[in-house]
């Protein structure tokens, strides 16, 4: 309460008289009527159309080949073997044989495929510990909880790397051969390297500090996952640099795809080689990789039909535009 | 129930009354004094301190008691259920994603409330820490407001306000009276006279008072400010003296002194007791209709979240059925998984799919519009066309709940006098016995008959007529409680007013008096001022008179009169009476009765406020009677206010009647545009007034509710009289039903212009009578039906002599008839608070008749003409906004969680969520908030002035329009598309197409960041789309906000977080970026998704455009030079079916030829352009607040239907 307040003149609530205020600030005002959207219409439909078609031409221009090796060729021993998950430490291999009709030119990557494996499964894809792959020395034997059941061994031995993410890993080799012509056997060389995003490779997934311990000393105390082969620090025999974490193979596996059915990258063609200069050569090879998709190409297709629909409602707008625009004139008048 | 509580509650004060006397009257000691032994036993009854307390919380109870008052919200108590299932149960996002956007939602309304309750402390400190003065041990000394208790003495000087309720003890007028202004506490301006106790008024220093030697007894602190009861016994002669206490006694706390040195008062409530704190009340909640549609959405978008989850959970154990796949070779369970039983792994399954849709339901958006509405509301207060220069005063917003109503009301209900009226009063002319007078005819201080009086019977005024002519200027003079107010010393005053200066003035609550008082100086008596009770007239011969004031028989609106009684210096006694004109001539016995009678329904018809004058000579016999009745009726203590009418009542009798006199209540500036522009937007407008009907007739044509052509249907107690209510009621319901049978036929064969407007005039007698609930027979019950059917057939209602709970029931039954429309009630008066806060909207009017309504609106504003651009412009406004607010904000929720919903599908329905923990949470508080924050306090589809000019704009919006279910049915279907577009255009990118160059593959989270960008990206741009306003503000925000997204992302990928446990979201943003596959993608489906809606757009513009789409285009055309151009009519529409202007019978051609009228009220026209209107209400000061009269029910009075 105390003294009432001192007014200065009757003119002191008066609201300030700026634009803002008073909601007179300059504006633009666009209407969307036919005739603002008509041009930029076929206007997108000419770029959408355009770009479907080079898009088109791109697709075109590179070649698939897909094999299913499930039960290909001797596969099939391998794939009746593998159903049962404790024969994990067992070796098989088969071997299937195809051909290439046309060359493959230019870059020509080798992935290799799997169909109905939920790598998106919540539990699956929770159950890795990033922590421990980036090399967290910390992690390493005390990996994180969301790894069960894949944390420890019955032991109580931490595994690394731990998780059901890394456990499932697809650890069929592949080498490939090119039965040239004349019938001599061509190893096709393979790039293991570069199949994995700089970033990951590089700081996502790192090696424990060695301290110049090797890698084996530095992975002491912990073991393998259960269902691997080779513990991680002799993941690749032929690389020391490609063992333990940074491993592409296991980095490539530990980018979870997206569904069920995905391919992963597994090799690039080493063009360096003088036979494979210029890509794949037509002929008859010998593999036991690859993995059928059904060709399709869904970007310059999806520009293409996007763009015409656009030119679609914009022919149908400009009809009607045509027929009903009276109204348009008589506001004019 | 009410029953049982109200008899409960008697029955408890009654035990607290048997026990100790608790609940009826308090003791106060003056000065802490002991009364003398033997006079009453000394208890010591414990009183609050003076602390004032309006803040909410306190610093410790601040977070419970916010958090408590937070969660008792619907919505947020759902946010917290899911945020601690997120907790307790292993689910698919951290309960990061739900409790920080909770958190977020929390902290915002807590820092808002918290701010407001700190400014609350603060003024609550400044009121307390504020010194006052005491007086103990007889010296003055001085001590924190809030230390004061009561029986403390307090020392009060000029200008400053009480810090307590106080009775009077002694002030430095001799007379012990003093003036007090009570403006901050209900806004009258006025000074009212405020009397010491007789016995103790000359103790005048501190000394003095600190002898006082008293008890005061009195009932405990009630809420009324206008009554109060008590008694004081002074112990200070030898015989202790006994005297009653009343509200003229009492010095409200808030209330100043003004023109009074010093005061001594005796501090009797203190703290939270004193009557204004008690009159803190918290307003009901009113909700918008705009509320109610989002409640209704929300209760649907619950049902298909739990629909969704439901869905989710049966197939994902169908799905399970297969063991490989419950539990394949890769992704093997704990030990304590296989072990849960599946019925609680299905339920924890639900759970997980609940909270993984829970986003579907927009937590922020109750925030946002919370925001929405707080900040919109000072575009109110800004508005500068809405600030009244006279006043000095800018419209006021005490709830922002409702702003989108005002885009709504349907009905709008006035009141008259200070509301279309300016209840600035002017005195007209005075009838004394037939003869005319009018102020302005004066001549050299000759009166002269005036000229005009047609009704004039003796042009030649007798020395008889002539004294008595003089008898009534006295009576005038006499009869009312105006003060003068002094600004110069005691002489100027007499000086001041003698010359027309404007040094000194008249002031009363009533503008009626004033008018009254200063007419009276202009015919040659001036009255002076009050002093030791005595009032002094200056007469036309220079002299002044003095008379003795011993009664004043104080107005009440019951009796719609006041009294006087004078002594003269001849030692005559007189009582003059006036009041309105029913309440006067039943108690007239002589006096030329007809001829004033026809003048005052003459000046009625006119609009002009009438008043009768009459008198009574009183011996010094009757005198005696007088005042023994009014001692003995003011002494008792129980049922005094009953006791004190019928004392007024027998005293206030066997009158004469002297004369009339006529006030001009101006109309309102603008009224009548305001009101032709109400109704052009499709509202019904009723005014609801107290005043006899043919005045308010009159106003109402006056400010065009009525129009020549209207047809007017009475359904008044006259008519009731010669027929039954029911034969009434009927027939009316049959002439309007079967003209508009007609005028269907009349549509479809092209003659709609023959269409009649009806106005109804009702009076507050027939309408109780209609309002009954049926008793004896069952037809009765039929009677507010078909009296609904009548009105909802006419366009405009006037409702006289209505009491103010009637005014609040007609309100209550519109608002209850079947359509519920929206309701506004405007009024300025405490007699219009009960129709404001009944109505949706509640408009209160900075009038003169006190702040009573301002403070019980949700808006007020300064004039009447405010309301058309409150309505019209504001309202519109943000009516569009919210509606766009709302429906986007489930729009994009929907685009949002729809792709998560399919994923499940791909997933196993394991609950993977799709996108990131970061862009689950930040989705809604950042990415997509701001934009349509500033969208619904921006934007506008049409420019101001054209929403002024073209009132029609309004109907586009009536009856909820842009909530319709089929509008929302739209936006959730394109909400879906998008969703479908998104997820499934980026599922056979990812199927089909190498992203990159170098053969390397994206993850799903790639997928997700995919799906999300183009997410954020549509649902901005449909934003864009929708935006027809675009400032600089709007740019900044759209433009930044998706820059916003861009960076964090990038900010969000770019490093190794450290404190998480995962580091999934490493880098994908930029890899995403890098690839160009995925740029055309985002591209593509960016267009895909908005294609539609802008199809739509554009189509349903060229082809049914709106009201709205055509004023746009033709603006555009006009390049915003639309206003100043006049032909919009020509714009309009051609009614079309399925149109906005559906099925009602209102629309009306302003220009149509006018019909014939059978019924025309009102045969002489003489100044029509404006009319003018009178209330014979009376209002007087003594600080009466009273209602206004409940006179509806003394229907059968005199006044005249024409």
């Amino acid at each position: 309460m105390g003294k009432t307040k001192d007014k200065s003149g009757p003119l002191a609530r008066r609201p300030d008289n700026s634009a803002f205020k008073q909601q007179r600030l300059p504006a633009w005002s666009p209407v969307l009527t036919a005739n603002t959207v008509l041009p930029f219409f076929y206007l997108l439909a000419v770029i959408s159309m355009l770009l479907g078609v080079w898009l088109l031409l791109l697709v075109q221009s590179t070649q698939e080949i897909k094999l299913d090796y499930t039960d290909l060729g001797n596969c099939n021993e391998c794939f009746d073997l593998r159903r049962n998950v404790s024969n994990a430490a067992q070796t098989c291999s088969c071997r299937v044989e195809f051909s290439i009709d046309k060359t493959f030119k230019g870059d020509v990557f080798f992935y290799y495929g799997l169909k109905n494996f939920h790598q998106n499964l919540r539990r699956y894809m929770d159950s890795r510990d990033d922590g421990q792959t980036v090399g967290w020395i910390k992690k390493l034997k005390n990996p994180s909880t969301y790894c069960e059941p894949f944390a420890k061994d019955e032991d109580g031995v931490p595994i690394a790397p731990c998780g059901a993410v890394a456990n499932s890993m697809f650890n069929d080799s592949f080498t490939l051969t090119y039965h040239s012509s004349s019938g001599r056997r061509v190893p096709v060389p393979l790039l293991r390297k570069g199949l994995t995003w700089y970033t990951d490779k590089n700081v996502k997934f790192r090696n424990p500090r060695t301290d110049n311990l090797t890698l084996a000393q530095v992975f002491e105390g912990t073991r393998q996952p259960l269902y691997w082969q080779r513990p991680v620090y002799s993941l690749d025999p032929h690389d020391p640099n490609n063992n333990g974490f940074i491993n592409e193979d296991l980095i490539v596996w530990m980018r979870e795809a997206a569904f069920p059915n995905f391919k992963k990258l597994y090799g690039i063609l080493n063009r360096a080689d003088a036979n494979f200069e210029k890509g794949l050569p037509r002929g008859n090879y010998s593999i036991d990789i690859s993995y059928n998709f059904p060709v399709q190409h869904f970007l310059p297709i999806a520009y293409l039909v996007t763009s015409s629909l656009i030119l679609l409602m914009a022919v149908v707008l400009t009809v009607a535009w045509w027929k009903f625009g009276k109204d348009g004139k008589n506001m004019k008048e | 129930m009410g029953m049982d509580f109200s008899s409960l509650r008697t029955l408890i004060s009654r035990y607290c009354a048997g026990e100790e006397n608790c609940v009826d009257t308090r003791t106060v000691y003056i000065g802490h004094k002991e009364p003398p032994p033997g006079a009453e036993a000394f208890i010591q009854q414990r009183f609050p301190d003076n602390r004032i307390v309006s803040s909410k919380y306190t610093f410790w109870n601040f977070i419970p008691k916010n958090m408590f008052e937070q969660f008792r919200r619907v919505a947020n108590f759902y946010f917290l259920i899911i945020f601690l299932v997120q907790l307790i149960i292993d689910t698919p996002t951290s309960p990061v994603t739900s409790g920080l956007p909770l958190f977020f939602v929390i902290i915002v309304t807590a820092i808002k409330q918290g701010y407001e309750d700190w400014l609350r402390h603060k003024a609550d400190k400044a009121v307390n820490q504020c010194l006052v003065q005491v007086v103990q041990h007889g010296k003055l000394s001085r001590k924190h407001s809030r230390k004061l208790t009561v029986g403390d003495v307090v020392y009060v000087k000029e200008d400053e306000s009480f810090p307590c309720d106080l009775i009077l003890l002694s002030s430095s007028r001799d007379d012990g009276t003093c003036y007090v202004t009570t403006a901050s506490l209900d806004g009258e301006s006025s000074h009212k006279t405020y009397h010491a106790v007789q016995d103790t008024k000359a103790y005048k220093t501190e000394e003095e008072v600190n002898c006082i030697h008293a008890t005061i007894d009195c009932e405990q602190p009630q809420p009324d400010l206008y009554k109060f009861r008590g008694n004081i016994n002074i112990y200070m002669g030898n015989e202790p003296v006994s005297r009653s206490l009343a509200s003229q006694n009492l010095l409200l706390r808030g209330a100043t002194l003004k023109n009074t040195e010093y005061i001594y008062g005796v501090a009797i409530y203190t703290g939270m007791e004193t009557k204004m704190a008690l009159n803190y009340q918290s307003k009901s909640q009113k909700r918008s209709a705009v509320e109610k549609s989002m409640n209704a959405y929300l209760v649907v978008y619950l049902c298909i979240l739990i629909s969704k989850a439901v869905i989710n959970t049966a197939l994902k154990y169908v799905w399970q059925a297969d063991p490989n796949r419950d539990e394949p070779w890769y992704n093997e369970k704990t030990e304590s998984e296989r072990q849960r039983h599946v019925l609680i792994r299905a339920f924890t399954d639900f759970l997980a799919f609940m909270v993984l849709f829970n986003y579907i339901i927009p937590v922020s958006m109750y925030v946002t519009v919370e925001m929405q509405k707080f900040l919109g509301s000072y575009f109110i207060m800004w508005d500068d066309e809405m600030f009244d220069e006279e006043l000095g005063e800018r419209a006021v917003v005490n709830t922002s709940d409702l702003n989108e109503e005002l885009g709504q009301v349907e009905y709008v209900f006035t009141d008259k006098t200070g509301t279309l009226t300016e209840n600035n009063m002017e005195f007209i002319e005075c009838c004394v016995d037939g003869n005319v007078y009018v102020p302005h005819i004066i001549c050299n201080g000759q009166v002269m008959p005036g000229a005009a009086g047609i009704d004039m019977i003796d042009t030649s005024p007798g020395p008889e007529a002539r004294e008595r002519e003089e008898l009534f200027f006295r009576a005038l003079c006499l009869c009312h409680t105006v003060q003068v107010k002094e600004e110069e010393t005691v002489d100027g005053i007499k000086h001041g007013i003698h010359q027309g200066k404007s040094s000194s003035f008249y002031i009363s609550s009533s503008p009626d008096e004033v008018a009254l008082v200063e007419g009276m100086k202009r015919l040659g008596f001036t009255y002076l001022r009050l002093k030791e009770g005595q009032m002094e007239i200056l007469n036309r011969e220079d002299e002044i008179e003095r008379f003795e004031l011993l009664e004043v028989l104080t107005f009440d609106s019951v009796r719609r009169r006041m009294s006087v009684i004078v002594r003269s210096s001849t030692g005559e006694l007189y009582l003059f009476c006036k009041g309105a004109d029913s309440s006067i001539f039943p108690r007239v016995v002589s006096g030329k009765v007809e001829q004033i009678k026809a003048r005052v329904e003459r000046n009625a018809v006119e609009g002009l406020r009438t008043l009768c004058v009459a008198y009574r000579r009183l011996s010094p016999e009757q005198y005696e009677q007088v005042c023994h009745l009014l001692t003995r009726a003011k002494l008792e203590f129980q049922d005094q206010d009953k006791l004190v009418a019928e004392a007024y009542d027998l005293i206030e009798r066997d009158l004469i009647l002297l004369g009339a006199t006529a006030v001009e209540d101006r109309l309102q500036e603008k009224a009548a545009d305001t009101i032709e522009s109400l109704h052009k937007a499709g509202m019904k407008v009723w005014v609801l007034t107290g005043d006899k009907m043919e005045t308010a007739a009159a106003t109402c044509y006056a400010s065009k509710l009525f129009r020549r052509s209207t047809q007017i249907l009475e359904l008044t107690t006259k008519r009731t009289e010669e027929q039954s209510l029911h034969d009434v009621l009927f027939e009316l319901s049959r002439t309007v039903l079967r003209h508009y049978g007609s005028m269907t036929c009349d549509a479809s064969s092209g003659l709609s212009s023959e269409y009649i407007d009806y106005g109804l005039i009702i009076d507050g007698a027939t309408l109780s009578a209609v309002m009954r609930p049926s008793q004896e027979d069952s037809n009765s019950g039929n009677y507010k039906e078909i009296f609904l059917e009548i009105c909802r057939n006419c366009s405009a209602v006037l409702c006289c002599r209505m009491a103010p709970l009637q005014k609040a029931q007609i309100v209550k039954m519109i608002k209850s008839s079947k359509e519920h429309p929206i309701t506004l009630a405007v009024g300025d008066g405490a007699n219009d608070v009960s129709m404001i806060l009944e109505a949706h909207v509640g408009i209160g009017i900075m009038g003169k008749e006190g702040r009573q309504a301002v403070r019980n609106s949700d808006y007020a504003i300064p004039k009447f003409k405010h309301l058309k651009k409150m309505l019209l412009v504001h309202g519109h406004y943000y009516y569009i906004r919210i509606s766009e607010l709302v429906q986007y904000f489930f729009y994009k929720n929907v685009c949002f969680i729809f792709p998560q919903f399919l994923y499940q599908f791909f997933c196993g329905f394991s609950q993977q969520p799709l996108y990131d923990t970061a862009y689950l949470t930040l989705y809604n508080i950042s990415f997509t908030s701001l934009p349509i924050l500033l969208y619904s306090l921006m934007e506008q589809h049409i420019n101001i002035d054209i929403l002024k000019k073209e009132p029609t704009l309004y109907r586009d919006i009536a009856k909820n329009s842009l909530l319709t279910w089929p509008i929302f049915i739209y936006w959730t279907v394109l909400g879906v598309y998008d969703a479908i577009v998104m997820f499934f255009g980026v599922y056979f990118l990812f199927d089909n197409t190498t992203f990159t160059s170098n053969g390397q593959m994206f993850g799903n989270w790639t997928f997700g960041t995919l799906v999300f960008t183009v997410l954020v990206f549509t649902v901005t741009f449909k934003l864009v789309l929708d935006t027809h306003y675009w400032t600089w503000i709007n740019h900044f925000v759209i433009w930044g906000s998706l820059v916003f997204f861009v960076v964090f992302s990038l900010l969000w990928g770019g490093i190794i977080w450290p404190f998480l446990n995962y580091q999934r979201m490493y880098y994908v943003f930029m890899q995403m970026l890098s690839s160009g596959p995925a740029w055309l993608s985002i591209i593509l489906l960016i267009t895909a998704s908005l294609l539609p809606d802008v199809v739509k757009k554009v189509f349903w513009r060229a082809l049914w455009p709106t009201n709205t789409e055509r004023i746009q285009s033709a603006d555009k055309l006009y390049k915003g030079q639309l206003s100043e151009f006049t032909p919009l009519a020509a714009l309009h529409p051609p009614p079309r079916t399925g149109d906005h202007q559906r099925g009602s019978g209102t629309q009306r051609n302003p220009r149509r030829s006018e019909t014939p009228n059978k019924k025309i009220m009102f045969t002489r026209w003489q100044r029509a352009p404006d009319y003018r209107t009178f209330t014979p209400l009376l209002r007087f000061t003594d600080g009466s607040r009273h209602p206004r009269p409940g006179n509806a029910y003394n229907g059968a009075g005199p006044e005249t239907s024409v």
